[in-house]
């Protein structure tokens, strides 16, 4: 079995290339991305812990944490898919007023 | 303990990480959905390690099934798979974010070497990680944020619609304005 210190090593790092992917990238698209993969991290290590003491609480978690990423890419989705229509670009820096 | 559970681990982190970086910096979104879904996949496998069966499959159909090919119909829908050459607007921006994650991570791996070397791991209890362990603690202990979720789903889904149904009442309102 390995140590669960090896699989939150894990999660730190996918949740750092999430974060890098947020702030470097202007693709919106891309930068939705990201934010899945920090949430898988986050995922990650639930399992682990949940894992570690032997109780299913953590699984119960990621259960949670799957629906809210699921509302959150149909949500956000939506709100790219409304700003393409509008502005016809879907590039962060681009984005920079509040009316449309 | 034979090594073999932890190669296992080390080329699965791998891979993990492999496609984490090249989704991040693949220059085509079509490419980085890609290898996101290949990252959902080794993660999915990792859960099945981790005695959870069921959220392995959750993950594999709600991730890298439905999630996922959403967000290709929407990049292939949009065009967006390129965007036409940026011209950086916050030139400090990357190498301040780069030098922020590795702080991050350093703060990270400071908390590992100041905690306390983990406990050995219980073996694994009988029916550990089953939908049916698990959907007796959802609709138990779990009931009212498990009802919760329905409302959050049903708030997402109204929202959905009223975002996208926003041009089609622009479209709308000249003709009734007209008729009054």
């Amino acid at each position: 079995m390995i140590p669960v210190n090896y699989y939150l090593a894990l999660s730190a790092v996918l949740f750092g290339i999430g974060a890098l992917g947020v702030l470097v990238r202007r693709n919106a698209l891309v930068i939705f991305m990201s934010i899945e993969l920090m949430l898988n991290a986050a995922n990650v290590a639930f399992v682990a812990f949940s894992r570690q003491f032997g109780e299913l609480d953590g699984q119960i978690m990621v259960l949670f944490v799957l629906t809210v990423a699921a509302a959150e890419v149909a949500v956000g989705l939506a709100m790219i898919v409304a700003i393409f229509r509008t502005r016809a670009s879907i590039n962060v820096d681009e984005l920079n007023l509040l009316r449309g | 303990m034979t090594a073999a559970p932890l190669i296992i681990f080390a080329v699965l982190a791998a891979v993990a990480v492999a496609s984490g970086l090249a989704m991040m910096l693949s220059q085509n979104a079509v490419y980085s959905a890609l290898f996101l879904v290949i990252n959902f996949t080794v993660v999915a496998v990792l859960f099945l390690i981790l005695g959870a069966p069921f959220i392995a499959m959750l993950q594999i159909t709600v991730y890298a099934g439905a999630i996922m090919v959403l967000f290709i119909f929407v990049i292939m829908l949009l065009g967006g798979e390129r965007l036409p050459a940026p011209q950086q607007r916050l030139r400090w921006q990357q190498p301040l974010a780069v030098v922020l994650v590795l702080a991050l991570l350093a703060l990270a791996g400071y908390v590992f070497a100041q905690g306390a070397a983990p406990a050995a791991v219980l073996a694994e209890p009988q029916d550990y990680g089953s939908p049916a362990a698990l959907g007796l603690l959802l609709f138990t202990k779990y009931l009212f944020p498990f009802e919760f979720t329905s409302l959050l789903l049903l708030v997402a889904m109204i929202g959905v619609v009223v975002l996208t149904a926003v041009e089609e009442r622009r479209r709308r309102l000249p003709r009734a304005s007209r008729r009054t």
